[in-house]
């Protein structure tokens, strides 16, 4: 059944809707951008690139501000029903990319710090941890652009992949740091860069969220799977 | 009172509006009585040869306030007038099936239409004073109802004016004439009419539309006064009005019923694609 909304009758509000969810499909697509990037940064070692791409998060935090600006446009009309959902939504998701235009900020700054350092294996670890959340990312904004709550209900139970991941290259990390001391310096920026690439997909799980809210309402989603095992008993390595 | 015909399919709306429904309802419903303040049981209404309200069959929960929205000409004013019965003063206007107040059926000619006018007040979008003065227009229904003493009529007056929220504004003018009062006073000057004489229902058709937004503002601040005491059907066009002041609302859409239910879910998660269509603003 075709849920997309008949055409109103006053157009123009038709026209500030499409406008809104361009902005945040452009917010979303300079994020992942940002992201990619800074994961580039860390695979190639490039300090440079990194302080670029920190600059750049400006302009994400700017259209966070557009966004605002046109929820509250739309909102004085008095929208009910879906209409209502959307820009409820709108405002939620803008605020979930801004952070994780943040994050990749993030990475980036101590990709340039980890530049400095001799590298290490679990670098790949943490590309293939980044490259994980930049599919979910992606992939919660496809759905998003096409108002599909199945796929974005997919996308949220698959973050326990990429939870599993982390906790995963988080006891790596620990053990790492616990058989040489030198190692403390890189692998904490390691650990935070991995915890900002979690917490990229705990965001692309609010959108994924937000989604099913705008098409379904308040109907809820099954409970989610959590898989980050880091603050729990087993999460740190016994010490040697 | 006896309850429905078992497999009546009046009972999955029921059930619905029942769930929602206030405690003392769902008891009387426990009981085998009636659910619902009035119970609208398969209701065909004709205007001479038109068809103008098809099979209804609709729940209004006991004092909470039910909205009747849907475009023009859908039949929501002409549900609202077969309540109190109205459509009796006009000839070729015809109503079958039930209509049931308090489990008896209102629109069978056993049922007195003086009584039905007491339990079932009405006021209009058009504020309609009459041309006597403030006192006048509360004292005049009481006084066609009820044989009462001057002092228990001025207290009735008073209370009246009270809760309409008038009380304040034509206390020291109540031998002036109505058509004085601004527009928001006069519409609540009908309202303090209708509940003169305690009615269980109040019937509002459009009480806002001829209104500045500052009136219309006092007339849901008095709505959300009265909700706890009156079974309260309001007709209007203006939909955020609806999801404001209403506990329930029903959809209508060429005489019949599309959707009803409680107005947090119509307004945010209609399950018909046309009520979502007409609420957003996508037809109409």
């Amino acid at each position: 059944m075709d849920t997309r909304p008949h055409d109103h009758i006053v157009r123009s509000y038709d026209e500030e809707r499409e406008r809104l969810a361009g902005e945040i499909l452009r917010m979303g697509a300079m994020a992942a951008s940002q992201l990619e990037a800074a994961l580039g940064a860390v695979d190639l070692r490039d300090g440079h690139a990194a302080a670029r791409i920190a600059a750049n998060d400006d302009a994400i935090d700017d259209l966070e501000r557009e966004v605002s600006h046109n929820v509250m446009q739309l909102a004085m009309r008095g929208p009910l029903a879906r209409d209502l959902r959307e820009i409820l939504a709108a405002l939620r998701i803008a605020s979930d990319i801004e952070r994780v235009g943040d994050y990749a900020a993030n990475v980036a700054r101590r990709a340039a710090t980890l530049a400095g350092s001799p590298p290490l294996p679990h670098t790949r670890t943490l590309n293939a941890l980044g490259q994980l959340a930049l599919s979910q990312f992606r992939a919660v904004l496809h759905a998003y652009q096409a108002t599909d709550a199945e796929a974005a209900q997919r996308i949220r139970t698959r973050d326990a992949d990429l939870d599993a991941l982390y906790t995963g290259l988080f006891r790596e990390l620990l053990t790492y740091m616990m058989e040489d001391a030198r190692a403390i310096t890189p692998c904490t920026h390691l650990l935070f860069m991995a915890k900002n690439l979690e917490r990229i997909g705990d965001h692309a799980t609010n959108i994924a969220e937000n989604v099913w809210f705008l098409v379904h309402g308040e109907d809820s989603l099954p409970p989610r799977e959590k898989r980050d095992g880091t603050s729990g008993p087993g999460g740190a390595p016994a010490p040697p | 009172m006896t309850g429905l015909p078992p497999g009546s399919p009046m009972n999955d709306s029921i059930a619905l509006t029942m769930q929602h429904a206030p405690a003392a309802t769902r008891r009387r419903n426990l009981a085998g009585e009636m659910p619902g303040k009035i119970v609208v049981d398969g209701l065909d209404f004709h205007y001479g040869g038109f068809h103008a309200l098809k099979g209804i069959r609709l729940a209004i929960p006991e004092r909470r306030v039910t909205a009747l929205i849907g475009p023009s000409g859908c039949g929501k004013s002409t549900l609202l007038r077969v309540f109190n019965r109205i459509y009796a003063l006009y000839p070729g206007l015809k109503a079958r099936g039930r209509v049931l107040l308090d489990g008896e059926d209102i629109l069978s000619p056993r049922y007195p239409i003086n009584r039905l006018r007491s339990k079932v007040g009405m006021v209009f979008q058009k504020p309609v004073p009459f041309p006597m003065s403030v006192y006048e227009n509360v004292a005049y229904a009481i006084r066609h109802h009820e044989k009462l003493p001057r002092s228990r009529l001025d207290e009735r007056v008073e209370q009246a004016l009270r809760q309409a929220a008038l009380w304040d504004e034509v206390k020291d003018k109540l031998r002036h004439s109505a058509l004085g009062l601004s527009g928001g006073q006069q519409q609540r000057l009908c309202i303090a009419r209708a509940v003169a004489l305690r009615p269980d229902v109040l019937l509002l058709d459009e009480p806002t539309s001829a209104l500045d937004p500052v009136s219309t503002s006092r007339i849901e601040q008095l709505i959300d006064e009265l909700r706890n005491q009156y079974t309260i059907v309001i007709v209007t066009h203006n939909m955020q009005q609806a999801a404001r002041v209403s506990d329930y609302t029903a959809f209508m859409y060429l005489g019949e019923l599309v959707e009803h239910g409680p107005t947090s879910v119509i307004f945010s998660k209609p399950s018909r694609r046309q009520t979502e269509d007409y609420i957003t603003g996508r037809f109409g």
